[in-house]
């Protein structure tokens, strides 16, 4: 099986080498400085006042959207579950942010849909009688970032638990009918139990790629503000040349990782054996 | 009277449903808008679409201003080969693994008995190391500390039953790109870098950075588990008994899997090799840390345009509209498989 050794060497050389690189004080700005570093590495980047923000910042990130999309998913599944007109049209209206590019996304937001002055909601404001418009970027990065990730991630959710609703049994619905169940009971005691497993499915899954979001930090320039860990990984490794504290990032980021992957492996593995 | 009921609940949903619908897809229909204006109207105040010309001057300045084309090429070129590559080491491991399971590990040792001998590798290597005082200048001591450590991790992997290796492979996917950068990096920029002075061979002639190869070859190794995923998924709903009929007839192994496996695969084999191209179109995050001229895809095109000094709106739209243009059309095609793909087969 050529896929798993080609894997394998994926897998755990890159590994094995930021592990190597996280012990070392080398910084590509000052080639004299090399060696061991011991701890200093983690040291530095635990102390440094970003890793403290950045780290605040992607669990809101991680915990802001995940929120939104799986609210707004169960919603729009909902919506998307019922009949009406143009049904199939309006689905894929729905599901099309999330083929959209992660930097034409974060672009078009922030120049054309979120700029202070030309963005459309500035000009909607000002509509209302505004005469300063909300400067998005400016004051709220962190909010800015999570919408246009809610956005991408929204029709995920919705798709996902769409795809779960339609295979509830059409007998169980005429049957709840039937009894009188009431649209809200409905809801809680049959939907609801019966999505649980595709929303674990689609919170582990998203906290596994929102932990990750780069492009959407780096292409609206708020890394600064609004950065995370990547981000942070990222700016020590391209702005400060430093390999061995980028690399120390990149091995806590590894660990936080681990721990919701864990959790994802074990869910998805019963459901292998079931 | 309930039939007028419900068709007064169809209309009131028709009119919720679209106000929605048009609202999730309201920035892209505004990218497009504003990609058919001309640069002056797209910043005129208040905006508007329906009085100002439209023109198609945009679509031809980007082209001109920098050659848009070569980013397409390049990132078709990339599209296209990994999901080749990818295919053709997935449809073998996929095939293994769903008709020839392994009920349990064939190494005897225990997981925890692995992960001592892990550790310990990596105690040697730290050993060896600090003795060197944390320079390997050699690069058989390099190379051999390195596989101190992944080759028992390796056998592990291969001693493992069938949903072990399965639930490797997922893992490997869920490791954050932050913690592969520095290394992976460090091994595509060689220049004057640590990984070209060992020895041996000089490194330097063979720089992966901003190279489309190097970028083939990490695009299909990010894919290669979802892509094992899903065919595994696929194929284990093909019955046995029919591979086994035609090994029967004298089929060899090379006609089973060509003629026999990969017909009746076909479906699922084309959504995974969609929702391939569709992650790797819009793959971000390898872009923009590893390219910048020769080998940019589309996703490091539009970055450039967040610089200051450039407020191109207009062109911005354009260049956006054609980059997602393809890949909402294959997207809205195979949304119905997608959903497989994108949980792991979790939901199906």
């Amino acid at each position: 099986m050529p896929s798993v050794l080609v894997l394998s060497g994926w897998a755990f050389i890159p590994l094995a080498l930021t592990f190597y690189f996280a012990f070392l004080s080398y910084n590509l700005q000052d080639p004299e400085n090399t060696g061991w570093a011991g701890l200093s590495n983690f040291y530095y980047f635990f102390k440094d006042p970003f890793f403290v923000k950045d780290l605040i910042n992607t669990i809101v990130l991680v915990v802001g959207v995940i929120v939104t999309t799986v609210v707004g998913g169960v919603f729009l599944a909902l919506l998307l579950d019922q009949k009406f007109w143009g049904r199939g049209i309006v689905r894929l209206l729905v599901i099309a942010p999330f083929f959209i590019m992660p930097t034409v996304s974060s672009l078009v937001w922030k120049n054309l849909i979120m700029h202070p002055v030309f963005g459309l909601t500035a000009e909607i404001q000002r509509f209302f009688g505004e005469h300063q418009p909300f400067d998005w970027f400016g004051r709220a990065p962190l909010f800015s970032v999570g919408l246009i990730v809610a956005w991408q991630w929204l029709p995920y959710a919705a798709l996902i638990l769409l795809t779960a609703l339609q295979s509830l049994d059409e007998e169980q619905k005429d049957a709840a009918q039937m009894d009188g169940a009431n649209a809200v009971n409905y809801f809680w005691h049959i939907v609801l139990p019966h999505l649980a497993r595709p929303i674990t499915v689609v919170i582990l899954i998203e906290t596994i790629f929102i932990l990750n979001v780069f492009a959407e930090i780096k292409v609206t320039s708020v890394g600064g503000f609004a950065g995370n860990l990547t981000y942070l990984v990222f700016s020590q490794l391209n702005d400060a040349n430093d390999v061995g504290m980028a690399a120390a990032g990149g091995l806590v980021a590894v660990v936080l990782a681990n721990i919701v992957s864990a959790l994802l492996v074990r869910f998805v593995g019963k459901n292998l054996e079931a | 009277m309930a039939r007028a009921q419900s068709n007064r609940r169809i209309a009131v949903m028709t009119i919720i449903g679209w106000t929605i619908g048009i609202l999730m897809f309201f920035p892209i229909f505004w990218t497009a808008v504003a990609a058919f204006k001309t640069e002056s109207d797209a910043y005129t105040l208040p905006q508007n679409f329906l009085t100002t010309p439209w023109t198609l001057e945009n679509f031809a300045i980007v082209q001109e201003r920098s050659d848009y084309v070569r980013y397409v090429v390049n990132t078709t070129l990339i599209v296209v080969l990994s999901t080749a590559l990818a295919l053709a080491l997935a449809v073998p491991a996929a095939w293994s693994l769903a008709f020839t399971p392994v009920e349990k590990p064939t190494s005897r040792l225990s997981g925890r008995a692995w992960l001592a001998i892990m550790l310990g590798a990596s105690g040697a290597c730290f050993i060896v190391l600090y003795v060197n005082g944390w320079k390997v200048s050699n690069f058989f001591v390099g190379f051999g500390l390195l596989m101190l450590v992944v080759i028992p991790a390796t056998i592990w992997v291969w001693t493992r039953n069938t949903p072990g290796t399965l639930l490797w492979m997922l893992s490997t996917k869920m490791m954050p790109p932050a913690g592969a950068l520095i290394p992976i990096y460090l091994i595509f920029n060689r220049n004057g870098l640590v990984f070209a002075d060992w020895g041996i061979v000089d490194l330097r002639e063979f720089n992966l950075m901003d190279s489309l190869w190097g970028m083939v070859l990490l695009m299909t190794l990010l894919n290669l588990p979802i892509f094992i995923w899903m065919l595994f998924s696929y194929f284990k709903e093909i019955p046995v008994a029919i591979l086994e009929a035609a090994r029967m007839d004298g089929a060899s192994l090379w006609n089973e899997l060509f003629r026999v496996l990969m017909p009746m695969a076909l479906p699922g084999i084309v959504s995974t090799c969609l929702l391939n191209i569709i992650l790797t179109w819009n793959e971000a995050f390898w872009s923009l840390n590893l390219t910048n001229k020769n080998a940019a895809p589309l996703s490091f095109f539009i970055s450039e345009y967040s610089s200051p000094e450039g407020q191109f709106w207009a062109k911005l739209s354009a260049a956006s509209i054609m980059a997602i243009t393809p890949i909402l059309v294959i997207g809205w095609f195979s949304q119905r498989q997608l959903v497989r793909g994108l949980t792991f087969g979790a939901v199906k």
